[in-house]
């Protein structure tokens, strides 16, 4: 896992659907490893394969016209189940990048801990995405993490994204969150001594 | 201007704020389990530090666990594998755990509230979405990721933007037949399944005052399922009641000094919420859902909605959904045949829960082509239901009372519902496979599952009562 991103140009997935859930992301039965690699086999696992594992036709990932390293979907990305394995599965398949119109508290977390770039666009612009990936999948998007904007490149159209300022140095220089807090050490038994009871 | 209850316990667990940067929230407690901390414990060897507080972390083995036979060892080898990494794990960083075979194992959310180890005022994580179960009591708590879980095991502390605030008032008389399950899908079926994301919720009203804890927990349990980050109710002579003498709450001293303190808790008259939302009492009816979203709900009397009631953009979704139910637009769902009964999972498995259902089924049958499972929350609940003899009642009713575990809320471990057939379900989520495979899941209250589980299809409960 790369702990740093900056800019990215890469064709897209498109995942049209709202709603999808951490379940559809991963389901529950494949969340027994107890590591964070090999996820991505099993990314959106029940709408990828069949029961005996054979690829369905019909989902994007098995179309050979679609690859690339960002994920567009619906809007309410990652709904659901806590899960980091859903935001482990994303990037061992190989995204740096989500794209969606409204993207779930958690799974946004879990993502921007893995390093995944969640972009919350409008839903006009989300259309927009999607269209361009319709009238050519091979279609071309270019993602700046410094000046925060998403560009799709063959219509030129731009649209900026937010980011908080923390997250944003974090995913720029590869830190991680445990590395700050634990730089607060002395503050964490400071406050400690200022609590009467366990609350 | 006044606080917000979620503001006084926020506010108070702030150990560093710095612009720029999320919040270090201090956590008091912290609940794990087998499926999200191996990673985390890892994390914590790679980098060679211990567990800061041990004692403010505990653990169980829920999500994998076997509901039949617990005596023995877990059958599937990645299940007994992850169950044996947190016997292993939890042991060598002195955390205490509740496991398999002890007689405080249950589903996290479960057990933390029955043992008095949940506690108002305080701020409370797990790696589960529904921790939030935890604010009935008045405490902030919310799911997070095991990157989180991590960050707590090293630091006793997580980094967190603050949420904004909504309130979610209901007031009136609740109809018979009306638990607060129904209260909660109603909420959900009426705000959408994102309809409180980026908020922190404060249920209130007299509707809310009347709940026992049960009911209480049933409504912060699903919070998450509209988005919201948590929910919260303001502490009161129920909680107080419900915590006194438990195992873990305060005693002597320490209780009426924490009393004090948690009398402290509520929202001041002037305090300013982000958004509030109100609701009657008197306008919820049994709920049901009939899609795959927790937010596809409706009255049990009412209709699956019409293509045309959707919006435009939304049809896809929404018939990509009723496709997976194998269900019709417009069409009631009264009448529709049901396979499974599942009454069980961090929502509904409670004592008050299997109460309630053994008064109702007291004397009946199952329908007989309808499998019954009732999954107790806790080893604490199944001796419960053993005391009052409520575990006769199942077995004469023909219901299966099995061990604790989270059991077919996730298809997770053995106790799966097969591909295709209708399980109406105590649990909270509705999603595409979460039961199993192809399984088609009607999210309800225990007394709508149970009126279903008798009849075989999908029945008011009222219609028992005249």
């Amino acid at each position: 896992m790369s702990k740093i991103f900056k800019h990215l140009v890469s064709s897209a997935v498109p995942v049209p659907i709202e709603n999808i859930d951490t379940d559809q992301i991963i389901p529950a039965r494949f969340l027994k490893a107890t590591t964070r690699e090999g996820f991505g086999q099993n990314l959106f696992r029940d709408w990828r394969y069949e029961a005996d594992n054979t690829p369905k036709s019909d989902f994007v990932m098995n179309n050979p016209l679609y690859k690339g390293r960002i994920l567009v979907a619906g809007k309410n990305f990652g709904c659901g189940s806590s899960r980091e394995h859903a935001a482990w599965a994303i990037a061992d398949a190989g995204f740096k990048v989500v794209v969606s119109s409204f993207f779930a508290d958690i799974f946004r977390n879990n993502a921007l801990n893995n390093f995944i770039l969640p972009i919350q666009v409008t839903d006009e612009f989300l259309d927009k995405i999607f269209k361009a990936i319709e009238a050519n999948p091979a279609a071309t998007f270019e993602v700046d993490l410094e000046d925060q904007f998403i560009h799709i490149i063959g219509t030129g159209l731009k649209a900026n994204f937010d980011i908080n300022q923390y997250k944003k140095t974090c995913l720029l220089n590869g830190y991680d969150d445990i590395d700050y807090l634990l730089s607060l050490r002395t503050n964490i038994e400071q406050y400690e001594t200022t609590r009467p009871y366990n609350f | 201007m006044g606080k917000t209850l979620f503001d006084k316990i926020w506010d108070s667990h702030v150990v560093v704020k710095k612009a720029g940067h999320p919040d270090a929230v201090y956590i008091n407690t912290h609940f794990i389990h087998e499926v999200t901390s191996p990673q985390a414990f890892d994390g914590l060897r790679k980098r060679g530090i211990p567990v800061f507080r041990p004692g403010k972390t505990k653990a169980t083995a829920d999500h994998n666990v076997p509901t039949l036979h617990q005596d023995q060892p877990i059958k599937e080898a990645l299940s007994r594998h992850q169950v044996e990494m947190l016997t292993k794990n939890t042991s060598e960083f002195g955390v205490d755990l509740y496991g398999l075979g002890h007689r405080y194992q249950g589903i996290v959310h479960v057990i933390g509230p029955e043992l008095g180890i949940t506690l108002p005022g305080m701020t409370i994580v797990c790696g589960d979405s529904h921790t939030s179960t935890h604010g009935a009591f008045g405490a902030v708590a919310f799911g997070i990721g095991t990157s989180e879980v991590e960050q707590v095991l090293a630091t006793q502390c997580i980094l967190q933007y603050k949420p904004k605030r909504m309130k979610i008032e209901i007031n009136g008389q609740l109809g018979k037949g009306v638990l607060s399950k129904d209260i909660i899908l109603y909420i959900i079926s009426k705000i959408s399944a994102s309809g409180a994301t980026g908020y922190f919720v404060e249920y209130a009203g007299d509707a809310i005052r009347n709940l026992s804890m049960e009911a209480r927990m049933t409504i912060c349990n699903m919070s998450i399922e509209m988005g919201a980050r948590g929910g919260l109710i303001a502490p009161d002579e129920t909680t107080f009641a419900y915590l006194k003498g438990r195992e873990f709450a305060p005693k002597g001293t320490d209780w009426d000094n924490a009393l004090a303190y948690w009398q402290t808790l509520y929202s001041d008259a002037d305090a300013d919420f982000d958004s509030v939302l109100s609701f009657d009492a008197a306008d919820i009816e049994p709920q049901i859902t009939y899609g795959t979203n927790p937010g596809m709900g409706i009255g049990i009397t009412g209709h699956i909605p019409a293509l045309e009631e959707i919006e435009e953009k939304e049809r896809p979704s929404f018939r990509k959904s009723l496709d997976y139910m194998h269900l019709q637009p417009g069409k009631p769902l009264l009448g529709q045949k049901v396979d499974y009964v599942f009454i069980g999972s961090c929502t509904n498995s409670r004592i008050e829960d299997l109460r309630l259902v053994a008064d109702f089924v007291k004397g009946k049958q199952k329908a007989s082509d309808v499998v019954v499972w009732i999954v107790p929350g806790s080893k604490q609940v199944e001796a419960q239901a053993k005391a009052e003899g409520i575990d006769k009642i199942f077995a004469d009713a023909g219901f299966q009372l099995r061990e604790p575990g989270c059991s077919a809320c996730l298809a997770m471990n053995e106790d799966k519902v097969p591909a295709d057939m209708y399980c109406i379900s105590t649990s909270n989520r509705n999603f595409e496979g979460r039961q199993g495979p192809n399984a088609r899941t009607f999210l309800a209250s225990p007394l709508t599952a149970a009126a279903a589980a008798i009849t075989g299809k999908v029945t008011d409960i009222r219609s028992f009562m005249q």
